[in-house]
């Protein structure tokens, strides 16, 4: 029985899952360490996943090609980013309640126009997804291949984009000022360098990595748009931003364990199916986001300004 | 790119905070309209056949009163915690666990006359909505656990729950197969407030609950404190009030009410529990709450108005082929525009021509 239990971690099929339910959640918590380390919490993230989902789903279905669908819903994405920029970073409103909002109103005009393009579809119609791309020598590898190396070329962008951001954060000037908005924004504005652009351009580019990851989940990891398919995912994600420190090397460690863990327990329920309902297994994904949580709250450090609305020449 | 500066007003005239909602309801409805041009239908007439669905008979006006009976129960859930800047976003799992409870103690296991049975069951829901919120609060008190993600994640966790009971221990078994919870026992199901609707009595209570949060926020002491450690935690904590002891109280009450809802759904509209019970009630009661300014009496009347949009959107759909989800898009604007009159109502914007 126990072999059974460790035969599982020498599937290729259980590291190729791992990867799949990692790379939504890699964009997702990617998107959101970059407003948060710019002092903006994003509560749309739900929201913008769920949009993204359906603008990148929508745009191949009506003839846009695949990597056309994703700049689409990367776009979308950063107009609602920009919406809740306008409210929180412009105007300093609740950064709660303005998220809540944008989760409400992102979802549901995705909804309302889908439901417009395709009035009554009681199957969901569905579109040539991304292909599994082989890389050349590393997918012949045996194993490892099979596991990491025969996956869509949208999964590899995943890794690309971890890549990406902590370059972003961590070399460049831009990268700089979003830790200083989000740490200490008044000496930020003595140097000259606008905090309010700074934040709205971090939170632009963070909604826009978290469409593009909602859309990963209509145009690679299935072929078909569904209401309520993002299931929590916008949330664990902020769970997963608080487990990594904010950190994005940390963010997509963070994302591969807690995908293992899914990929693991779908496995495992296979083979005491028959003893825990599977409700309980579903259950797994949140239940370990707040163990996550309590885990990671010792050392939290969130960023000082996080939350905290900057005005122009207020003293704080 | 945005040249202004937001100067705090010194007083703000009392007629504004009175019309403020009334306008972000109304530039809510006008920012809809254009996604019902996009339907193709007018917008007008849309509206017209909105209200209809929901005011136009004794029938449609007793189901938008039902459909805010819950509302104003969770939107009381969301005021209370909000007024605390305890972010309980988690009233729609509250809800089902106070279902939960209908189902265990009010299908048999206990029976008591009508006029105690109906308060018991309330009281248990209460309690069990207010249970669930208990350990995050611990959580949030001692580790600095954030309450606004562990209680979103929650909701996934007892809808799951639902789900599993009702395919297995708690199905029942006269119900031809669908995944439904045992009937409530006659004594314990909320009767009639007009015959041959579905408005019951849970109504009355939600309304008597706005009044009796309105009544402890505004006259007793843990009311003030409550205020008080919203309005500033820490000048709270300096001036000798129990900051944490008061955060739990207002997570018990927050839960407590969110529970009730389940309670006027599983004992009043149903009389059973099932894994729809709640279409996002937990999660408009949030929209309820910011549109009243969190006044509890204001949350009887927003909650009736959003019930309305609810109701009658669903007629508006039927009538005018537009997709119903148009309901979820104005209660999405509102909760925006609320923000932005919020912003109004603090600040006075003037615009500079450039960077002084």
């Amino acid at each position: 029985m126990i072999i059974d239990f460790l035969e599982i971690l020498f599937t290729t099929g259980f590291w190729a899952a791992t990867i799949r339910i990692a790379c939504p959640l890699i964009f997702a918590t990617l998107g959101e360490v970059i407003c948060e380390r710019a002092g903006i919490l994003n509560l749309g993230i739900e929201g913008i996943m769920s949009i993204g989902a359906m603008v990148g789903w929508m745009s191949v279905f009506l003839g846009a090609d695949l990597y056309s669908g994703i700049i689409l819903a990367a776009f979308i994405g950063g107009m609602f980013g920009f919406l809740h920029a306008i409210f929180t970073v412009y105007l300093g409103a609740s950064q709660h309640v303005t998220g809540i909002g944008i989760t409400m109103l992102a979802s549901s005009i995705g909804f309302f126009a889908f439901r417009i393009i395709l009035p009554s579809s009681t199957t969901p119609p569905k579109i040539e997804p991304f292909q599994e791309l082989h890389i050349p020598i590393l997918s012949e590898i045996p194993f490892l291949g099979e596991a990491f190396f025969q996956h869509t070329p949208f999964t590899y962008l995943a890794f690309v984009a971890v890549i990406f951001v902590f370059w972003l954060m961590n070399s460049t000037a831009f990268g700089l000022s979003v830790k200083m908005a989000g740490e200490n924004p008044m000496a930020l504005e003595a140097q000259g360098i606008n905090v309010l652009l700074v934040r709205t351009i971090a939170v632009v580019i963070g909604s826009s990595l978290m469409a593009i990851g909602g859309a990963y989940l209509t145009m690679s990891a299935f072929d078909a748009f569904y209401f309520g398919m993002i299931n929590g995912r916008g949330w664990i994600a902020i769970a997963l931003v608080i487990f990594a420190s904010w950190k994005p090397e940390r963010a997509l460690l963070g994302a591969l364990l807690f995908a293992g863990l899914d990929a693991y327990q779908v496995r495992a329920q296979q083979l005491v199916g028959a003893f825990i309902p599977y409700q309980f297994f579903l259950m797994l994904p949140f239940l370990l986001s707040i163990v996550a949580m309590v885990i990671a709250a010792k050392r939290t450090r969130y960023p000082k300004a996080l939350l905290v609305p900057f005005r122009r020449g207020e003293r704080h | 790119m945005f040249n202004f500066r937001l100067e705090e007003r010194t007083n703000t005239p009392s007629w504004m905070f009175f019309l403020s909602p009334f306008l972000a309801v109304i530039i809510s409805l006008f920012l809809a309209s254009f996604l019902i041009l996009l339907a193709g239908v007018s917008p007008i007439e849309s509206y017209f056949q909105l209200f209809k669905g929901a005011f136009g008979s004794v029938n449609a006006i007793a189901e938008t009163l039902s459909r805010a009976t819950p509302i104003i129960l969770t939107g009381l859930a969301a005021g209370i915690a909000f007024k605390a800047k305890f972010w309980n976003i988690g009233a729609e799992g509250q809800l089902y666990v106070g279902a939960l409870a209908v189902t265990f103690f009010g299908t048999g296991l206990i029976e008591l006359p009508s006029f105690l049975m109906i308060p018991f069951l309330f009281i248990v829901g209460a309690l069990a909505g207010g249970m669930l919120l208990l350990p995050l609060v611990i959580l949030r008190n001692l580790y600095k656990v954030d309450e606004v993600v562990t209680t979103l994640l929650l909701n996934f966790v007892v809808v799951l729950l639902v789900s599993y009971l009702l395919e297995g221990p708690w199905k029942d078994p006269m119900a031809l197969g669908w995944p439904q919870g045992a009937s409530v026992i006659d004594q314990g199901v909320l009767p009639q407030l007009i015959p041959r609707t579905r408005l019951h009595l849970g109504f009355m209570i939600s309304v008597f609950t706005a009044f009796a949060i309105w009544l402890i926020l505004a006259k007793t002491v843990i009311g003030f404190q409550i205020k008080s450690v919203g309005f500033n935690p820490s000048a709270s904590k300096h001036s000798g009030i129990p900051v944490m002891r008061t955060i739990v109280i207002v997570a018990l009450l927050s839960g407590g009410m969110a529970g009730m809802a389940g309670v006027t759904e599983t004992a009043g509209l149903k009389g059973y529990l099932t894994l729809d019970l709640s279409p996002g009630f937990g999660y408009a009661g949030i929209a309820v709450a910011m549109l009243a300014g969190l006044h509890p009496l204001g949350i009887i009347l927003s909650g009736i108005f959003l019930a309305s949009i609810y109701v009658g959107a669903d007629a508006m759909s039927r009538a005018m082929n537009v997709p119903s989800y148009l309901a979820d898009v104005i209660v999405a604007l509102t909760v925006l525009c609320v923000l932005l009159s919020i912003i109004f109502l603090q600040f006075k914007i003037t615009f500079s021509g450039n960077k002084s």
